[in-house]
């Protein structure tokens, strides 16, 4: 797995621009329908101090949320931190001790039979059997349904038309993943949840799994994701919960999730020698400036940092090489939250 | 029903594509029927009653197939649906959960029926085997039996923490019972206080219950052996029902 510092860089522009980008490529040139504003939307999952314990183990320490049509919520959070029991009280395969959850208007647990078409689900950790092939298992899990999708398109759409012969053992993690994808929508669900969906898989793959999930928006369906990968939230999500140790530590959109709470922006150039770099703590966005050898880190906050430093270094007209901006991201947000590194 | 009929389907294809299971289930006693058949033929014997080894053997031999599909193919099947979270995924579909226990039972009760079969077939065109009995008798006898082995398989499956533990122990269980129960070896060749103890088998029941059949005794005959196999799958489904897990 490499760094997550690898992938900094990124402001919040960029990531609603690639986002853009990649419906654009998955979807032709159609562009996503504009979205309702949230309070048209009605809430798809509603939970309200959920509480769930094993033995003397507190899973889900009383959380509260609500997720809206239409968007994709994720919650994220480092290993055991609750994530996997909460979606699991909230697809019904878990009863909670305490709280209510409702799905659709139902109680998952109560109705569960009834919701069950109406929802699909992508469990952790969970396999098929070794010899099954891809077309079987769609087509099996297709007559569960009273009303299923033409599970062939499906797999067209999913890039597993060429292994619909292939057994499950034989495929690989992301087709495996893709698979499950494809389970999870053949009966053309309302609500989508996607469990660690990209855990296990190499980048190239996670992004191809991260194309497939803004697709499945586009369709007009709800995702309710959970991830350890802070990057992936960030990419796709339209709200992220950060759960910690069984609590909600935040909610909002990433890029309010990383103004509110993120560390300072960095911008980074190359500068000669002579460049007097202490003269940029005189701009009112900046808060600290370093230097090491040539590289120059100017610290900062705001949108404004950036322009700020861009306009003093033309003015003064000093040759500077390589100039980038460094935002921070989830994992940034995660650290001031909670004290701790995402990976221990 | 489109649900349970289409897992069932799908469920004897995987089963007949599992090397292991498909040939020891229907390949297995061929095996032994023509192995035995060959050293002793089939001529009829004072010694079992006027009838001759093969007769006698197939009865015994369809008694294997019916522990090795409740003590290892059942209980393995479930624990490793179990540890590989198919058990699982399944319950998230609008399937019921009995439909999916049914359509274990379905599949491995036609595929006993099928070795069993083929073992019947064999036998006969092969060495011109004896069969006095009737035929519903036999098809009542073999049907208690699976199911009293299948419900011991499902208290197998419940208890065994692992795949691994239900293969070991439904071994351990299975094993003996090939030797002891009269299956293999008749039971003619024991003992009379050796007799008594391989009682204690279920497996020694169903190879009584099915020789009876076969050579036409009354009901009223094996009262015992039907008791034994009906309180055994009483005590299963109440155990195993208590006992088991999705995951």
């Amino acid at each position: 797995m490499g760094d997550p510092r690898e992938h900094r860089g990124g402001d919040t522009h960029t990531v609603t621009k690639r986002r853009s980008e990649v419906g654009a490529a998955v979807g032709g040139l159609r562009l996503a329908p504009a979205r309702r504003p949230a309070m048209d939307r009605k809430p798809v999952v509603e939970i309200e101090n959920l509480r769930k314990t094993y033995g003397s183990l507190v899973a889900v320490d009383g959380i509260s949320f609500a997720v809206q049509e239409g968007e994709i919520f994720g919650m994220v959070g480092p290993n055991g931190a609750g994530k996997t029991t909460t979606i699991e009280c909230i697809e019904g395969l878990r009863e909670q001790d305490g709280g209510s959850v409702r799905v659709l208007g139902s109680d998952p647990h109560r109705d569960g039979y009834a919701l069950r078409p109406r929802i699909g689900v992508q469990l952790q950790e969970s396999l098929l059997q070794d010899r099954i092939r891809v077309w079987e298992a769609l087509h099996l899990f297709a007559g569960f349904y009273p009303n299923s999708m033409d599970w062939d398109l499906l797999l067209e759409g999913l890039g597993l038309a060429e292994s619909r012969n292939v057994a499950f053992a034989k495929l690989s993690g992301g087709q495996k993943q893709r698979l499950f994808v494809a389970l999870a929508l053949v009966n053309d669900p309302e609500l989508v949840f996607l469990d660690e969906l990209t855990t296990g898989l190499d980048p190239h793959a996670r992004r191809a799994i991260w194309d497939l999930v803004i697709e499945i928006r586009k369709q007009g369906k709800t995702v309710f994701l959970t991830t350890h990968f802070m990057e992936e939230a960030e990419r796709l999500c339209d709200r992220v919960a950060i759960i910690d140790q069984g609590r909600i530590v935040a909610l909002d959109s990433p890029e309010n999730l990383i103004r509110r709470f993120g560390a300072e922006s960095r911008v980074v150039f190359t500068a000669e020698d002579g460049f007097e770099a202490q003269r940029l703590n005189g701009l009112t966005a900046v808060t600290r400036v370093e230097r090491i050898g040539e590289r120059v880190v100017v610290h900062g906050e705001g949108d404004e940092l950036i322009v700020q430093v861009v306009n003093a270094l033309s003015e003064g007209g000093v040759p500077i090489r390589g100039l980038r901006t460094e935002q921070s991201n989830l994992e940034d947000v995660f650290l001031a939250l909670t004290g701790r590194a995402m990976r221990e | 029903m489109r649900g349970l009929s289409r897992l069932t389907l799908v469920e004897m294809k995987l089963f007949l594509r599992e090397p292991m299971m498909a040939f020891f289930t229907l390949a297995f006693p061929l095996v032994m029927l023509l192995c035995f058949g060959t050293v002793y033929g089939n001529e009829p014997s004072d010694y079992f009653g006027g009838y001759g080894m093969v007769d006698v053997s197939v009865p015994g031999y369809a008694a294997i197939v019916i522990g090795m599909t409740g003590f290892l193919s059942l209980a393995m099947g479930i624990t490793v649906y179990r540890e590989r979270g198919v058990l699982r995924r399944l319950r998230m579909t609008p399937l019921r959960p009995y439909a999916v226990l049914l359509s274990q039972v379905a599949v491995l009760f036609l595929m006993t029926a099928l070795g069993i079969g083929l073992l019947v077939v064999v036998a006969k065109l092969l060495y011109g085997m004896r069969f006095d009995g009737d035929v519903i008798g036999v098809l009542a006898a073999f049907t208690l039996s699976c199911l009293s082995f299948f419900s011991m398989g499902f208290v197998l499956a419940g208890v065994a923490p692992t795949a691994r533990t239900a293969q070991i122990v439904g071994m351990a269980l299975f094993y003996p019972m090939i030797f002891l129960s009269g299956a293999t070896m008749p039971l003619e060749a024991m003992s009379d206080a050796m007799r008594q103890y391989v009682k204690v088998l279920p497996l020694t029941h169903v190879v009584t219950l099915l020789r009876g059949m076969w050579v036409g005794d009354a009901w009223g005959q094996h009262l015992t052996e039907v008791a034994v196999l009906g309180v055994l799958l009483v005590v299963g489904l109440v155990v195993s029902a208590k006992t088991f897990r999705w995951e």
